[in-house]
């Protein structure tokens, strides 16, 4: 595992933003600018998904991503590959050096399965994914496929398990990608409190843009 | 893991896919589904869908990370975005399918064999994955938006300690078979083509045999239901649709 740091500068981004523990977010970047997602307290899953602004039928694909790479962890050099075979975005800086798009995000309804029936009532990733949706109004819910988890430690064994293991993540590690095209970006900083995704401690996020 | 089958039942139906086909049905509430690799080295692509409200569907990260696995065998359940079991792998002599291979599109099937158009090979013409799935979901009145990760049956797919893939040839021999059960109504959508990391140079996709059966009780599914607490709750959201 290679970490890559990046020379941008925060006090040059033309755009910040900080989005609080638990909470959807849902912006738009252009073709050439850099994104920064970074983990401010550590350990906090930052479920993302990307979509094409011009046609948001066009979405991040993680099967074609992880083939083409031929590996099933992202980090510098991963392209994120749309479901018709473009290149949405690039990560071109991670000082973390693993995320997941395996482990999707947490639901209401997935909740129901992974931990007690009882817990269907506690916040989740995909409630958020819906309400940043259907308040845009550009996609909805078949919209939703298989996220990444920025930040998030979910290795494959030889054997074919699969393991939550504790984040790799720290305080001020941060990923970095350069889009390649329009993309409208989706994100739920995530409100799991089921396991150790959060480090137990759903924490904020903040999202910089640079041109 | 394979687990026997004590209950003799004859076949409602059977119907031989060919190596690039491509078919959609619904899997009715307590049928089984057997799909059985007829010459080996098969390779088939599966979407399941709610047969009543399509807009819910296999959600493989929800399937592997709540049952902590990557690969798919007996005894393992195949849950949709909603919490329920779409399909329940009631049986699987093979031992492996796979969850990360995806689809070839077009494009990436024309980079990995060349051309193969239906003017020169008529009906032996190239297929591929996307546009086989995105014809037949193209049926029920879906489009791209419904085109989710799919399941590659039959085909075997490792991570080694730093993450990188490897496909296993012969993962399945002549004659290997999945069976599925269905605890609600599922539109399954499937196409039988080569998986997209199988490193054989040439354009051969395998056929493969379904056939239907009645499930006599639903016993058949007790070792899905009861491999962990995770499946049973996935039932039991299942069997709420039907209260």
């Amino acid at each position: 595992m290679s970490l890559t740091t990046s020379t941008l500068s925060p006090e040059n981004a033309v755009f910040r933003h900080v989005i609080p523990a638990g909470e959807p977010y849902l912006f738009e970047v252009k073709a050439g600018q850099t994104l920064r997602l970074l983990d401010l307290e550590g350990n906090q899953a930052v479920d993302t998904l990307f979509y094409s602004a011009s046609n948001p039928r066009e979405r991040y694909d993680a099967q074609r991503t992880l083939r083409r790479q031929n590996k099933v962890y992202l980090s510098t050099g991963t392209v994120l590959y749309s479901n018709v075979g473009n290149p949405l975005l690039t990560i071109v800086a991670d000082t973390c050096g693993r995320h997941d798009t395996l482990g999707g995000a947490c639901a209401q309804e997935s909740n129901t399965v992974r931990y007690a029936l009882g817990k269907r009532y506690m916040h989740s990733c995909r409630d958020n994914f819906l309400c940043a949706c259907l308040n845009d109004g550009r996609m909805n819910k078949r919209d939703i496929s298989a996220n990444i988890n920025f930040f998030m430690n979910v290795p494959v064994t030889p054997e074919g398990g699969l393991t939550f293991e504790d984040g790799l993540s720290a305080p001020g590690k941060y990923v970095e990608l350069r889009a390649e095209m329009d993309v409208i970006v989706l994100i739920s900083n995530c409100p799991q409190l089921n396991n150790p995704c959060n480090g137990w401690n759903p924490t904020p996020a903040e999202v910089l843009v640079w041109n | 893991m394979t687990s026997e089958n004590l209950e003799l039942q004859a076949a409602l139906y059977r119907e031989a896919v060919p190596g690039g086909g491509h078919t959609s049905f619904i899997l009715k509430r307590g049928q089984v589904l057997r799909i059985t690799d007829v010459e080996g080295g098969a390779n088939v692509s599966v979407m399941l869908l709610n047969a009543h409200q399509p807009s819910e569907r296999l959600n493989l990260p929800d399937t592997l990370k709540g049952q902590h696995t990557f690969r798919l065998t007996a005894g393992q359940c195949l849950y949709s975005d909603m919490g329920r079991v779409l399909a329940a792998i009631v049986t699987d002599t093979c031992g492996w399918h796979d969850s990360v291979g995806g689809l070839l599109n077009a494009e990436e099937v024309h980079k990995k064999y060349g051309a193969g158009r239906y003017q020169e090979l008529r009906n032996g013409f190239f297929r591929n994955g996307v546009d086989n799935m995105l014809v037949e979901i193209g049926k029920w009145n879906l489009d791209l938006h419904d085109l989710l990760m799919v399941l590659n049956l039959f085909s075997k797919v490792t991570v080694d300690a730093e993450g990188g893939f490897h496909f296993v040839p012969g993962n399945s021999r002549p004659g290997d078979y999945v069976e599925l059960y269905a605890p609600m109504d599922t539109l399954v959508v499937m196409t039988a083509l080569q998986h997209p990391m199988d490193p054989a140079p040439a354009y051969a996709p395998r056929p493969v045999e379904l056939a239907w059966s009645q499930a006599q009780s639903e016993g058949i599914a007790s070792a899905c239901r009861n491999s962990r607490p995770e499946n049973a709750r996935a039932f039991h959201n299942t069997e709420r649709l039907y209260i």
